[in-house]
């Protein structure tokens, strides 16, 4: 299990409330669910508010969440601490996700992790202009392109410490670098050209 | 080798159009309806008689699963998709929910159709972002076209909705899953009441695999006989493997079941780094299950099925293989498994919620050889004693690669702690656990 706790109080905004853009979709996301079950929603209420909030959730916006789904602080709160992508303190502009499970250990992450130690600091440290901070995750499900890194939505994969350095200074520049293979390679196919499905390759 | 028109997933490395005139091309969504029109019991049994097995881990019989889900309808049927793909190594069922999302899609109208669902959920884990905005485009696709949704042509009323999860290695126990998808903690129920009774909201669901899900249509439009013609008995069929770690050329691969490994690994991978005599150990079926060693009672002869991996004590899983060749640190490797254990426990059985940080810290000092040798007996009687007494799977799941482990690389351990011992460190300081 891992140990998580809320931000300390100093950190914690006073108050949270959806955009009404946000409201109006919240209400769409429980309409997916059967009358009364609207608890459903939960996890996709408390990712919108952490996406609202810069990337991270306070208290306030958990219990916001918990009010207008018409459960009891608790419950939210418990979910909104079961689940690691939920951040519970405030993470970089440009927040790195590492995974550093075997497949992409034995591919090379153990490098791109002295990398960022070097480059942004200790993990969940926010560099000073409040544009890096970087975390070390659990298997992202992309071990074929290992070794992989999740910034934002965006998985870059195939890495080498020269091609994230890269990545990280386009970010810095203020960029998005194009996200997938950082090397010559069709997705998930195998370098040098795919062994398979040749019949039905387009050209 | 598989014959390019045998492949289900001919979009897999996305050089097609994944929307649905492409799908429509590649012979999704052709026909439906007359298949639909042959009736629920003619699609079960269809489906049992191609011998699919599910391809989540598990290997449970897919059509014999259909088959539990009760005739009458006095509660809703739910049909759940677990896209929870994170057992580490595997990597297949995102490469269809954004290249061929509509096989899903109209799987899920076959399966929902087969057991009396007229709702499905396809609960996706929550890194995977892109794929679910893909999935969600897909299934969008398909309402435009009114092929589901209320009053669609195939005059069956079916409703997709796609679901996300925040980062939980355990919402992919279907329990948990169901657990998660109502909107609380992903922790495991006890089993019985089955899901087919007992499921989402109390009422009968059915929960199966991405894989299993898509592969229907085909198994359905070109029928049992021909799913069942690929491999061997008991183990029908294609499947997608998911080669990663020491290869010249990691990739995802759709293959028939029962290859041999080193088949696989030669013929799609570009072979071992620095060729096959350099392989240490091969885990085939996700970390979940026990490494196989390099040898020719092992990897050599290993057969890439339910009933091959199970000959040399391991398991097929997800079919995800995570090559390891002789440059392998495997203690520490196995070591780093177990702290995704550790780190993914849900916490509710005492067992597994202290046993996982135990096995990674005896681990952990194993790998510096910062051990006692009776201690490799202590760490294999607590895998033991977590095995099986746990609310559901992890619990062995985490159990068996040390077990593994342990039956296969003691000598290593052994080596690695007279190494330790044979130079005097200072007495390190205890630390207590977590």
């Amino acid at each position: 299990m891992a140990v998580r706790r809320l931000a300390p109080p100093e950190l914690q905004p006073k108050s949270f409330a959806f955009t009404d853009e946000n409201r109006a979709w919240a209400e769409k996301e429980v309409a997916k669910y059967p009358p009364g079950r609207q608890a459903s929603a939960i996890i996709a209420l408390l990712w919108r508010a952490q996406d609202q909030a810069g990337g991270w959730l306070p208290e306030a916006a958990i219990r916001a969440v918990g009010d207008q789904l018409g459960l009891a602080h608790i419950r939210a709160l418990e979910v909104a601490t079961f689940y690691t992508m939920f951040n519970l303190a405030p993470v970089g502009r440009t927040y790195v996700q590492l995974c550093g499970t075997t497949p992409c250990v034995l591919r090379g992450a153990e490098d791109l992790k002295a990398l960022c130690r070097r480059r942004i600091g200790d993990e969940q440290h926010i560099t000073s202009d409040g544009q890096f901070s970087w975390i070390e995750v659990e298997c992202l499900g992309a071990c074929v392109n290992a070794p992989v890194v999740q910034i934002g939505a965006d998985y870059y994969e195939d890495l080498t410490a020269e091609s994230f350095e890269k990545v990280l200074d386009a970010f810095a520049a203020g960029g998005t670098p194009k996200p997938g293979p950082q090397i010559d390679r069709q997705l998930s196919a195998p370098v040098g050209g795919q062994t398979t499905l040749k019949s039905f390759e387009r050209t | 080798m598989l014959d390019d028109k045998d492949r289900v997933f001919r979009n897999l490395y996305g050089l097609d159009d994944w929307g649905l005139t492409g799908a429509r091309a590649r012979g999704a969504w052709d026909g439906t309806k007359a298949i639909l029109e042959k009736g629920r019991d003619w699609i079960v049994n269809e489906m049992k008689a191609s011998g699919q097995r599910g391809r989540g881990g598990a290997g449970f019989p897919t059509g014999l699963k259909w088959s539990f889900m009760p005739k009458t309808a006095e509660r809703p049927h739910y049909l759940v998709v677990n896209a929870d793909e994170s057992e580490p190594g595997t990597c297949k069922d995102r490469e269809i929910m954004r290249h061929d999302p509509h096989l899903l899609v109209e799987g899920c109208l076959f399966a929902g159709f087969a057991m009396g669902a007229h709702v499905a959920y396809i609960y996706v884990r929550g890194e995977f972002i892109r794929e679910r905005e893909r999935l969600q485009a897909a299934v969008d696709q398909a309402y435009a076209a009114n092929l589901i949704g209320k009053n669609n042509v195939h005059d069956f009323d079916f409703d997709v909705y796609v679901h996300h999860g925040a980062g939980a290695y355990i919402c992919g126990e279907e329990t948990a899953l169901l657990e998660s998808l109502e909107g609380k903690k992903g922790m495991p129920r006890l089993k019985p009441p089955f899901p087919a009774n007992v499921g989402l909201y109390g009422c009968p669901t059915t929960v199966n695999n991405v894989e299993t899900i898509a592969q229907a249509p085909d198994i359905l439009r070109r029928g049992a006989a021909w799913f069942s013609g690929i491999g061997r008995q008991n183990n029908t069929g294609t499947k997608l493997f998911c080669i990663s770690g020491h290869v010249n050329k990691p990739c995802n691969v759709e293959e028939a079941m029962g290859i041999p490994l080193r088949e696989l690994l030669e013929k799609h991978a570009g072979g071992v780094r620095g060729g096959w005599d350099n392989l240490l150990a091969v885990i085939p079926g996700g970390s979940s299950m026990p490494l196989v060693p390099a040898g020719p009672d092992q990897a050599d002869t290993l057969l890439m099925d339910f009933d091959g991996c199970r000959d040399k004590k391991s398991a097929l899983g997800t079919a995800a293989v995570i090559v390891m060749d002789k440059s392998t640190d495997i203690i520490r490797a196995m070591a780093r498994i177990s702290y995704f254990y550790k780190h993914e426990s849900c916490g509710q059985c005492t067992p597994c919620r202290e046993g996982m940080g135990w096995m990674w810290r005896v681990l952990t000092r194993m790998a510096e050889g910062r051990a006692h040798k009776r201690e490799i007996d202590m760490l294999m009687q607590v895998t033991q004693q977590i095995e099986g007494h746990t609310i559901c799977a992890f619990g062995d799941g985490a159990a068996w690669p040390v077990q593994g482990l342990l039956r296969h690389f003691r000598p290593e351990i052994e080596r690695r702690i007279d190494q330790y011992a044979a130079n005097p460190h200072p007495e390190p300081v205890r630390v207590a656990a977590e």
